[in-house]
């Protein structure tokens, strides 16, 4: 790394400043305005349409692997999808693919 | 989901804000702690490692922006690729405003501050779970669900600065951050629209996986949400 500590904290600031205007945008200028039944509709999505995207790279191809397919990775991720539809509930689902994740590590170590 | 009937209703949604945002206590401990030795290990000072974590508050993007530091990119390449990373969380802001929007504009203000995946995720749950929510229980639970594992955030940070010890990687934390997420939005897959957006999220990312950070993610969310849209018009339309 080859900045001055001006650059360093330049890079800092502005992300921070950045980060929290993206943060604030909606939030802060529409207010209480009304808002487009179809844009209500679109926004209704937002989490199943960020997330799924987000992790789909990185159960494929994980940067641990230099991206090669991981069987392991790739069960701990499905046990996960499958325990938080049955149980609808967050800290299971962690955990539960969590354990598969270790378990599996440990049964392809011992193999 | 019991709720005290001594409490304030705005105190007790702070309370059970508290509740659902501690397991991510979990999680936030490791990468906080693995964020204060990488950046320390590039070369950071403590006050600029902390200054990133409490200025940013973005996991992702943090690293994002360590990593092409690392790489000596230019500063304006760091900050537009760690932005872009950052870009859902307008689209996450959009999606509060029905919840939020009426409240004041300092709660907006520090709600922002706080809106990072783990909280808005559970807080859009919760919402949509109890429709009777008052504007000020909502920013009250929001607040709660950050109160567990922001200072946390800053604290493990430090320690990961002081103590600053590579964590091994037989504990394989690269994905305990995916299967938090999958923990977190899979409970929300509740109906064929859910689902089908689901989808066109993972399609659509898989085959953008090229383009530069977050560029194609969002291209994937856009196509995702107008799929969720379009589906739920398309069975209400069929259910009469």
């Amino acid at each position: 790394m080859t900045y001055s500590t001006v650059e360093i904290w330049t890079i800092i600031i502005v992300m921070g400043i950045g980060t929290f205007l993206i943060r604030f945008s909606f939030l802060g200028l529409i207010g209480n305005r009304p808002m487009p039944a179809f844009v209500l509709r679109l926004l209704r999505y937002t989490p199943v349409a960020v997330l799924p995207g987000m992790v789909a790279p990185l159960v494929l191809w994980p940067a641990a692997t230099d991206g090669q397919f991981d069987p392991v990775r790739v069960l701990a991720a499905c046990a996960t999808v499958l325990i938080g539809i049955w149980t609808r509930n967050v800290l299971w689902a962690i955990l539960g693919g969590a354990a598969t994740l270790y378990t599996a590590m440990g049964v392809t170590a011992l193999l | 989901m019991t709720t005290s009937t001594v409490k304030t209703p705005a105190k007790s949604a702070y309370w059970a804000g508290v509740r659902d945002g501690a397991p991510f206590v979990l999680i936030a401990v490791p990468f906080a702690t693995l964020f204060g030795v990488i950046a320390t290990d590039a070369g950071l000072t403590l006050a600029q490692a902390m200054g990133f974590t409490i200025l940013v508050i973005a996991g992702a993007a943090q690293f994002a922006a360590v990593q092409m530091m690392v790489e000596d990119a230019s500063i304006a390449f760091v900050l537009l690729a760690a932005l872009a990373v950052n870009l859902r969380m307008a689209m996450y802001s959009a999606s509060l405003v029905p919840y939020l929007g009426a409240a004041p504009l300092w709660k907006r203000a520090c709600v922002a501050y706080l809106n990072f995946d783990q909280t808005y995720i559970t807080s859009v749950a919760r919402y949509e779970a109890r429709p009777e929510m008052s504007v000020s229980e909502r920013v009250s639970y929001f607040v709660g669900v950050a109160t567990p594992i922001t200072p946390l955030w800053f604290m493990m940070t430090f320690v990961g600065i002081v103590a600053g010890q590579a964590i091994p990687e037989a504990w394989a934390l690269d994905f305990i951050m995916p299967i938090m997420f999958l923990a977190m939005v899979s409970p929300m897959l509740k109906s064929l629209a859910h689902v089908a957006a689901a989808a066109m999220s993972v399609a659509v990312a898989l085959a953008l996986v090229d383009l530069p950070a977050g560029t194609g993610l969002l291209v994937a969310a856009g196509a995702a949400m107008l799929t969720g849209a379009l589906v739920e018009t398309w069975m209400e339309r069929r259910a009469r």
